[in-house]
């Protein structure tokens, strides 16, 4: 099976400052990779130059390669709208779109790119939040706003945002670090639900919830890849000294 | 057990000022509407609805004609000064890496803080001196006065909107000027509405800048590029009148201008009122 990914030479900066140093690694498909390291590392940077969210940034650019399904995302031509269409992406904070209800929240990616069928539109936000695992508890509130839900509601009411555009990947950024246990736990059983289907890459912060929820490892140090393999591997047999030590809390 | 009394006291003495500082701010507002009130409400009756400005000696008379004309040039102003200072707000706020941004900031600041007659002025030499005293004329200078208020608080209204929302949209897939228009700017509505609004009861009231733009007319409207009445004109010349019954229809007028001001504040507030 080809990689969903193809990462060759990612450099990244904010302004002068260099934030990813010559990535290289391949991300499997329908496969959960987790990114793990210490604060200011560039866990988040480097999803974030997977869909080309980096540059949105006033001063980032990147450079380097990054093939998705073969075709390099920084080539010329390429149109990030695009990109980004097909690589969806969660956030650290639930931001569901504010004035909207959950029902709007969720048909908004749709309605934004020129979906006008209500049938269409209907159909694509029940199957989201179904996936998302939250039909069951919104479906008599569709038209309530979606600031009225919880936090952990309010962060699978985004996961479902991200799949109505049927995305082929789905970054996460820290999806569960303003979660409590309960909302987490429901939030790493979606991503595991996911993965049958889509391509995850996921930031965290808890090594718990990497070993948990991820089948590969990637661990960031300062701006370099450290260490990438299978999880099972990455936690049981590091080959790295710094990994051993940031995965048993030594440091961090 | 004494540091609590001493603090009680502070409290007490502290509660008092602010209270005291309250009413003597709000004094003159009371007195204003009181006086506004008590001597113009006599004149609003319906002929004062539909009748124009009375000629001298004759009786009666209203001030339809300058609440058309008031409304029509407000209208117009509002036409031109609203869409530039929505655009440059939003310029100012999502495209502020722009090197132009600055620049605009700064001379938007600028603007605001010409006194309204010298951009009636402006108007005069622009406009008046080639098409006449007119409604487009009082409009533009109207406008020019709008354009920093609307832009201002676009522009602050705007950059309330979490990044986070921004880019929530964008990493959907929407382009960044549909994520402008439908998500940012749909999530600042109260704020971006409230900020017209208020720049429109900012100009309901000018006078300054309509009398040497459209100067003073006591007939019906007749055309864009012929003068209108003014309420706020009608105040400043029967106010001035030798005749009873024409200062009576100052304060009539300015009863109507302040009710209009107060009307649009209160739309502000059912508008801004938090439906979720």
């Amino acid at each position: 099976m080809a990689p969903k990914f193809e990462i060759e030479d990612l450099n990244a900066w904010f302004g002068t400052k260099h934030v990813l140093k010559n990535i290289n690694m391949k991300i499997e498909e329908n496969a959960v990779t987790a990114i793990i390291g210490p604060s200011g590392c560039g866990k988040t940077t480097f999803i974030r130059c997977l869909n080309r969210m980096h540059e949105i940034t006033p001063g980032a650019r990147a450079s380097g390669k990054v093939l998705f399904n073969g075709l390099d995302i920084y080539g010329d031509g390429v149109d990030p709208v695009m990109i980004r269409r097909k690589i969806g992406m969660v956030f650290q904070k639930p931001n569901p779109f504010p004035m909207m209800s959950i029902y709007d929240n969720v048909a908004a990616g749709l309605k934004l790119n020129g979906v006008k069928n209500k049938k269409i539109i209907d159909a694509a936000v029940r199957r989201s939040l179904e996936l998302a695992n939250l039909w069951d508890e919104v479906k008599n509130d569709l038209n309530k706003s979606g600031a009225s839900l919880s936090g952990g509601q309010q962060q699978r009411l985004c996961i479902a945002r991200a799949l109505a555009v049927e995305p082929e990947v789905l970054l996460m950024d820290e999806p569960c670090s303003a979660l409590d246990p309960i909302a987490t736990a429901k939030i790493e059983a979606l991503i595991r639900k996911l993965a049958e289907n889509y391509t995850v890459v996921i930031v965290t912060h808890n090594m718990q919830q990497a070993a948990r929820v991820s089948d590969y490892t990637a661990f960031l140090y300062l701006g370099e890849l450290m260490e990438y393999g299978p999880t099972k591997q990455i936690f049981e047999n590091p080959k790295h000294e710094l990994t051993e030590k940031y995965i048993t809390g030594k440091f961090g | 057990m004494n540091h609590y009394k001493f603090r009680l006291v502070k409290d007490r003495v502290a509660f008092l000022l602010v209270h005291l500082s309250l009413t003597l701010a709000l004094i003159p507002l009371f007195s204003v509407l009181y006086e506004v009130v008590q001597k113009g409400i006599s004149t609003i009756t319906i002929d004062f609805f539909i009748s124009p400005t009375p000629t001298v000696g004759e009786k009666g008379g209203g001030a339809a004609n300058a609440i058309q004309g008031t409304l029509i040039t407000i209208g117009l102003a509002s036409l031109i000064g609203i869409p530039i200072g929505l655009m440059s707000g939003v310029f100012l706020s999502e495209y502020s890496e722009h090197r132009l941004s600055i620049i605009v900031r700064f001379f938007n600041d600028v603007l605001s803080g010409i006194p309204s007659i010298i951009i009636g002025v402006f108007a005069y030499a622009l406009i008046v001196r080639s098409i006449g005293f007119s409604v487009i004329a009082a409009a533009f200078a109207l406008a020019i006065i709008m354009i920093p208020i609307v832009t201002r608080t676009t522009e602050e209204a705007l950059k309330l909107v979490p990044m986070s929302i921004r880019e929530a949209a964008i990493a959907l897939g929407v382009p960044r000027w549909k994520t402008v228009v439908t998500i940012v700017l749909r999530s600042a509505k109260k704020a971006v509405v409230t900020g017209m609004l208020l720049s429109i009861a900012r100009i309901a009231g000018e006078s300054a800048p309509v009398l040497v733009t459209m100067g003073y007319w006591r007939w019906w409207f007749a055309g864009l590029d012929r003068p209108a009445a003014n309420l706020a004109l009608n105040v400043f010349v029967f106010a001035m009148s030798p005749f009873e019954s024409w200062i009576a229809l100052a304060w009539g007028s300015a009863l109507v201008l302040i009710l209009l001001v107060l009307g649009i504040n209160f739309a502000v507030r059912i508008f801004t009122r938090e439906r979720y």
